[in-house]
Formats: C-alpha cells, structure tokens, sequence
C-alpha cells in the first residue's frame, strides 16, 4: 500500500514540475507579459529608462534557465513573488483565501455527491421509470447550464425575493452564506456524477457476477449491497476526481459571482489588473490543490479495489 | 416409480424482439430423477443456456417464460412468487456458470461469497458462516483452504475458481446441480479434474445434476441420459451409451460422427473430418417443417411442410419424421 | 439505426439557435448595439419589446439574436481548433510511439491538471482581454480529450493489424493515418466534438461574464449577463433571458451529442435498461 502511494507521488511531482515551468514560460517568456502588464492596455507609460531599471531589478534580462533557477528556488521557500498592485507577498494575500476556497469546493462536491450519486442510483434501480426519466432530464438540464447564470437565479429567488439566504459575501463563514454558491457550484458535477453513477450501477447490475448472486438466492436488495454498491463505486470515484479540477475552474466564477474571497476571485481581480505574480500564485495554488485530491482518489481507489492492491 | 425430482413439460420461452415474440424455446420436455446425472446438449443457440435459466427463474427481458410447466418435487415453480424461487434457488437448486473469470465478485473475498450462502440460507452468523466455507474449499479440493477464503478471484487459477463456483452452488445441498458449460473456459487438463469433482461430490451428496454442454462426449461420459437440442426444441433423447451406439435423429447422427476415433487413421488412413454443413438457424429465421431440414441429408418434402412430432421410443422420444 | 428523442429534440434546438444566428438581421428588431434609447431603459417585457430592455434602452430580444452568432461562432471556432490539435497529436503520439509519444502524453497529462477554465483565464491575461484572445484561449485548453480518445484509437486499431496491413501494401503514414484510422474515429470524434461546443459556449458566457471576453456594448450572452448582474433586483428580466438562450442552445447541443453517441457510438454512456 505504502508502495503504490511513493509510486502515485512519483507521478505527481514530474507533473507539478511541468505546470511550474509551463506558468513561468507563458508568463516570462511571452513577449512583453511582465512589464508592459504594468501598463495601461499595452501603450508605453513608463519612461522608459524608468522601464530598464524595473527589468534589471525584477532579472528579467538574465538568461532564461538563471531565472527559472530563482524562480523555483523562490517557490520551494514558499515564496510566491510580490503582487504588482499590493506590494505584498502574494503569498499573504492568497494564504488568507484558500480556506474559503476550500469550503466551498468542498461544499459543492459534497452537495454533488449526495444528490447526484442519490440520484443515479435510484434511476438505474428502477430504469424507465418516472424517477428515472426525472433524474435524468435534471441531469442533462445541470450540465446544460451556466453555473454563474444558475447561481444568479439562484440568488435572486432565494436571497433577493424570499430574503431566506444572504446573497453574497463571506458573512461569519457560517453555513447559511455557503449555501447559494455550493450548490450553484455543485450543480454540474451532480448533473454528471447523477449521469455516470446511472450508468455505472447498470452496467454492474447486468454482470455475469450479479447473476451468480441471484443464482444463490439473494433478494435485490442484498444484491445491491452486497454485490453491486461497491463495483459501481469504483466506477463513481473515477468522475469524482476528475470533476474535481473542473469544479475548481467553474469556483473562479462563482466566487465572483457571489463576492466571495477565495482563491478564485482573487485570480479573476489579479488577471484583470495584470498583476502577474498573483494570478501566477493562484493558478500554481489551485494545480497543487487538483494535484492533491487527485492522490487522494488514487488512494481511495487502493483501499476499495483489492485488485490494485493485491495486483 | 419414484417422481422425478424435476420435470419440465412442454416448456417455452419467448424472446422480444423488436416488436415481433419469438419462441427461443419450444416444446421441451424432459425429467430428471432423483440422483441423475442428465445432460443437455447442443449446439450454441440452440436454447440450452436459457432452458437452464427458466429452471432457475432467473429469465429477464427480453426472455420470458411462455406456456408450459416445471415441475420440482411435486411443486410447480413456473409461475412461484419472487419470494418462493429465491428460498429455491441455492436451498434446492444450486447453477455454475461457464465463465468463472467474470462470475464471481472482484471485489470480495471467495471465502466470503461462498459464507454467503451459509448466511442466506442456514442463518448461521458470519463466523460460523466463514467456518464452513473453509470446509466447502476443503471439500473442493484447494489446498490451504483457510489461506485461500480471503483471498480474492483475480489471485485464482480459472480452475480454482471453478472449484469455488461448485463450492458455492453445493454448499447449501442442494437436490439439483445445474452445470452451464463449466469447463468450456478451463484448459483440457483440468476439465477432466472439474469434471471428476463434480461427479464424485453429487455423487455422494444425492445431488442429481443437469449437465449443460455442445460437447456430446463429455455429457456422454457423465450422465446416465441425454437429451439433444436444436433451434429450440429438443429432437432426441435417450440412454447415454445408448445415445452414442444408436442415434436415431439425424442431427444426433452428425454429432456423433464428427466425433474424431481413437485410431481411426491407423486402420482406414487419414480422413476428413465429418462435419455437418450448414449453419444453425437465427431465432427470426427458423425454416418451416422441421428446423433442422436444410442441414439434413435425409430430407424430404414432409420435412420442409411439417414439424414432425415427438414419438417415444424404448427410454427416450425422437422428433423426426424419419427417425431409425 | 435508431434515431432517438434525444438527437430530434437537440438538433432542433440546434438548429433553431444556428437559424437565430444567421437570420439575425432579420428577425431582430432593432439594431442590437446603436439602437440604445434612454427614454426606453429597463422596461419589462411588452409587445414592443418581447423580453424587455437593458439599462441602456436596447431591446434584449435583438441583443440575444446577435447574441447567437458571436456564441456560436465562438464555440465552433474554438471547438474545431480543439479536435485539430487533439486529433493530431493523438493520431501521431499513438502511430509513431517512442519519445513523441511519451511527450504527447506527458502534454496531456499537464493539461489535465489545469482546469481548463483556469488555463484560459491565465491566456487571457496574458493577451489582454477581447475576442481574438478569447477564441484563442478557449481553442488552446480543451483539446486533451480528443487527444486521449484519438490515440487509444490508433493504439487498438494497430493491434488489430489494420496498419500492419496497410504498411505492408506499401501505403505511406500519412496516407495511413488519413484513410484507416481517421474514419475509424470519426464518430467519437463527432460526438466529443457536439458536446465541446456545449463546454465551449459555456466558457465564454463565463469568461464574457467575467469581463474578460466579448465587452460591452457588443451583445454576446455572457457580457449581457455580467450588465444584467448589477440590475439584478430592478430589473430580474435582463438576467433570465440571455441564461434561457445559453441553456437551450447547450442543452440542444448536449442532447444531440448524447443521440449522436448512441448512434455512432455502440459503447455508449447513457444505457437504457
């Protein structure tokens, strides 16, 4: 066991090497990202001799492997560069933004699972049924939909004319403020966890070891339990780790949406002031978080398939 | 006479297709007595399989029961509530299937299906239950049984898990072991063991068993009687040694000379294997008279206008107008 | 080859976006941008006015119907630059195996973990914001999986000796790769690519949402969406219409990629019982 997680760790590292050198590439290497980002829309405003003395104190003449060099020296010592526009370490800035990042994508997974996974069952245990066709069409209907658009309706209805829910902000960190952006957020992947989870308890519910199963006399019911929950699991736990990076992308805009401070909308202000350090700062803050999860499937995945783990 | 343990009568079973019900299976009829060893054989499609699964109550759509009776110890089960077939099933009546690969659950423990049953139907609690699987392996001949119940099935050999698969459906004892094609997946070495162990574990437990098979000297070999299958309907059944000395019905005939003898090149030289030309018919498709006309050297016009009846004869019954 | 409910209903709404887009002039009934009268700003839905208007006084009903080419323009366009990239670099990483390979894959294992959405994001800082960027940001972050589909492709199709075959009839690899392996996967292809579209919609209704794409006063649904926000409790009309229009389109799109992939595709996803 402890061999397959150095082995997934092993797969993790390269990877988030890669994704450090692809962010300082695009973001160094790009002509006239850096500086001119301190511009306004691209025309020169800085004096240019005031320009020169920014690159050499910023290095940005120095050969390209000497910067890299610093740049991952910075990073292994926790230290994100400083944001254009706060003078701050981008590191304080986003380190005051992941826990409510983190609640919320969490928030919103739960919220998928639960429901979507609830869902799906339901539907393949009774296919053609009207559960099933209702599932269904929710499902296709949620992965049709603007998560953002979902989560304006959503305020509108709930916050602005029943008053249940705040509609936006981070309020006390309670639960009531979490509410409206989780689920606008978990719509999606509920939509596809619903989807998949249908399909996967199908597929094992027609397997020759089911058969078995009834062949010794089992009731539906233990048949499920015993024999089919955890064969659809497997294929269920696949869609959720995946999902998990596309949850993070849509949380960018969620968060703005909903004004809440979390790693997202910090990305979203940093991009639109060109502020590179920070937006650097979070795409690598969000990639390590993905990275992250993803090994904690992978190890999910030993603990239910005894197959990984006696292979 | 003692009643049969199983009877089945006049057994069919539609198919849905698009739109259209066929009847995969028509007409069958045959009893297994307590105790024997029946077999049941044909060719792939010819409804074998699925005759077993009526028995077991375990058709799903698009196959369903028809018309006809199956008859378990006096009991009738055709038409049994849900409830009644699952205390069957396992208690009374015990089925192996042909892929051990994919018949057992990949994700629990062998020792713990096999538990199963011992749970399900004897309430015994789930250590009593583990206990008596590790016997149930022993009885099947794997060695370190109690190394081998935790283990799961991808760690076994396919006669190994064939060997589960028959601890399984013996566990509970049950009066009617229902083989579907257990060996066509295993190597040739180990047939013969699977074979053998069957055999010699009803044989002592009482357990009768239907033996489902396309190989006729294997089902010959086993049982005491056999019955052939084709396009649905049952064409011959006799005594086994009988079946192979005197086959009356043609397609019976074919069978038994495609079977390649034992020195056979040494005294009449090299030959072509006899086959039988033609290719069984699809369920949408079946030829009017008698279904195995097109395929038949001893053709004639009554065959292709009208399905010819069943006539009994001596132990057994034929379904063919020109029968020997 | 049974055409179900799932591919009618969805073509047709399809088809009636792709038909809102290119009789746009002519069903709309103002001119979406110049058209802005103050006197006329955020009335409710009227007979003059089918879904009302914006703080400008703009009719949205036009808005949306100009909407539709700039959405659906993008999506295309993006999504076709998508499954190029893709289906070239999974056709050649699976054929030519070795060390092209091995980078391919390891380009789309990269890929993979970055959101899509967060990797267009950081394009578009980087190109400043407006059409161009986005249509290349979008066109540049979701190709890995027709790259994925398009290699196991080629990968299976070896083992079955197809190009065994064709190499030993002397063919070229390109030839090859156009003429036995690309039909082979067109139809995975077709249905990743109706449902990319959906995804791509989607994205740039978020990313004009954000401000980062289409800006105002250009009629795109997303930058609609991101004006209606601020009006959101005076004038709720502004925000419904343009979410109704994205929704029906990617819903069109998403049922007719699932009806396509039942046909096209026997190892279907969506299984009936």
């Amino acid at each position: 066991m402890l061999l397959v997680l150095v082995r997934r760790l092993g797969n993790v590292i390269p990877t988030l090497l890669a994704v450090i050198a692809l962010v300082f590439l695009l973001f160094s290497v790009l002509p006239g990202s850096f500086i001119s980002g301190m511009n306004e829309d691209g025309r020169s405003v800085i004096d240019p001799a005031v320009m020169e003395r920014m690159r050499k104190e910023m290095g940005l003449d120095d050969p390209l492997y000497e910067r890299f060099a610093k740049y991952v020296g910075k990073l292994a010592t926790g230290d994100l560069g400083t944001s254009f526009r706060t003078r701050e370490p981008v590191t304080k800035l986003i380190s005051v933004r992941v826990w409510p990042s983190l609640k919320l994508v969490f928030a919103a997974m739960a919220f998928a699972i639960l429901v979507g996974v609830t869902l799906g069952f339901l539907a393949a245990l009774k296919p053609g049924s009207l559960i099933d066709t209702v599932s269904m069409v929710s499902a296709i209907s949620g992965l049709s939909l603007s998560q953002f658009w979902f989560g304006l309706m959503l305020m509108y209805l709930f916050a602005l004319t029943l008053n249940w829910l705040p509609s936006f902000g981070y309020g006390d960190g309670g639960l009531r403020n979490l509410i409206l952006p989780a689920v606008a957020l978990g719509v999606g992947p509920m939509a596809l966890l619903a989807r998949t989870t249908r399909a996967a308890v199908l597929d094992v519910l027609n397997a020759d070891f089911v058969r078995t199963a009834r062949s010794k006399g089992m009731s539906e019911r233990l048949v499920v339990k015993w024999h089919v929950l955890r064969n659809a699991l497997v294929l269920v736990i696949t869609i959720v780790g995946l999902q998990f990076g596309s949850l993070m992308g849509q949380a960018v805009v969620v968060e703005k949406l909903f004004a809440w401070p979390g790693v997202g909308s910090l990305m979203v202000d940093s991009v639109f002031q060109r502020d590179m350090p920070a937006v650097q700062g979070c795409i690598l803050m969000i990639v390590l978080f993905f990275l992250f999860i993803n090994t904690l499937v992978d190890l999910a995945y030993v603990v239910i398939d005894p197959r990984i783990r006696y292979g | 006479m003692n009643a049969p343990l199983l009877k089945v009568d006049d057994l069919h079973i539609t198919l849905q297709g698009d739109g259209a019900t066929f009847n995969a299976v028509e007409n069958v009829s045959f009893e297994i007595g307590r105790g024997e060893a029946f077999g049941l054989v044909g060719e792939s499609g010819c409804g074998k399989s699925i005759t077993a699964l009526a028995v077991m109550g375990l058709l799903r759509r698009p196959l369903g029961l028809g018309k006809g009776r199956i008859v378990l110890d006096g009991e009738e089960i055709q038409a049994a509530s849900a409830a009644r077939l699952r205390e069957l099933r396992g208690s009374r009546i015990g089925m192996i299937f042909q892929e051990p690969m994919t018949a057992l659950n990949p994700l629990s423990p062998v020792g713990r299906q096999i538990a199963e049953m011992f749970v399900l139907h004897q309430n015994a609690s789930w250590n009593e239950a583990m206990d008596r699987a590790e016997d149930a392996l022993r009885q099947v001949r794997v060695p370190s049984p109690e190394r081998r119940i935790k283990d799961f099935p991808h760690q076994l050999s396919g006669g190994m898990r064939q060997r589960v698969m028959i601890a399984i459906a013996l566990a509970c004892r049950p009066d009617l072991l229902i083989a579907d094609e257990p060996t066509t997946a295993l190597d040739v070495t180990v047939q013969a063991e699977i074979i053998d162990l069957m055999a010699e574990l009803c044989a002592a437990k009482g357990t009768a068993i239907l033996m489902i098979s396309h190989d006729l000297g294997l089902v010959a070999n086993m049982c005491r009687r056999v019955a052939v299958m084709y396009a649905g309907r049952i064409v011959e059944s006799q005594g086994a040694e009988a079946i192979f000395a005197t086959p009356r019905h043609p397609y019976t005939k074919g069978l038994v000379d495609s079977l390649p003898r034992l020195g056979e090149r040494s005294k009449r030289g090299r030959q072509r294997l006899r086959e039988i030309s033609g290719v069984v018919p699809s369920i949408a498709a079946y030829p009017s008279g008698c279904r195995f006309n097109p395929r038949c050297s001893s053709a004639t016009d009554i065959c292709r206008s009208t399905p010819p009846d069943v006539t009994a004869l001596g132990n057994g019954l034929v379904r063919c107008h020109h029968h020997e | 080859m049974k055409w179900g409910s799932n591919t009618w209903v969805g073509g047709s709404l399809v088809a009636i976006a792709i038909g809102v887009a290119v009789f746009a002039p002519w069903i709309a009934l103002t001119d979406p941008v110049m058209d802005a009268n103050l006197m006329n700003a955020e009335l409710p839905p009227s007979w003059e006015f089918p879904f009302g208007t914006d703080a400008q006084g703009r009719d949205i009903y036009s808005r949306i119907c100009y909407g539709a080419r700039i959405s659906l323009t993008v999506g295309v366009v993006s999504q076709i630059c998508n499954s190029l990239i893709g289906v070239t670099l999974g056709l050649t990483a699976g054929y030519w195996g070795g060390w092209w390979d091995d980078f391919v894959s390891g380009l789309t294992n990269l890929m993979l973990a970055i959101p899509s959405l967060v990797f267009a994001l950081a394009i578009m800082a980087i190109l400043g914001p407006g059409l161009i960027s986005l249509v290349i940001a979008l066109g540049l972050t979701s190709w890995s999986y027709s790259c994925r589909i398009a290699r196991a492709q080629v990968l299976s199709l070896k083992s079955q000796g197809y190009v065994q075959a064709a190499r030993i009839l002397g063919y070229g690899d390109l030839r090859i790769m156009f003429t036995q392996v690309l039909p082979n996967i067109f139809g995975p292809l077709i249905v990743i690519a109706t449902l990319g579209m959906g995804g791509a919609i989607l994205a740039e209704a978020a990313l004009s949402f954000l401000g980062l794409g289409i800006r105002p006063p250009f009629p795109s649904w997303g930058s609609m969406l991101s004006e209606a926000r601020d009006q959101i409790r005076a004038a709720p009309w502004l925000s419904v219409f343009p979410g109704l229009a994205i929704f029906f389109t990617v819903l069109g799109l998403n049922l007719l990629g699932d009806g396509l992939r039942d046909i096209l595709d026997p190892q279907s996803q969506t299984r009936r019982a």
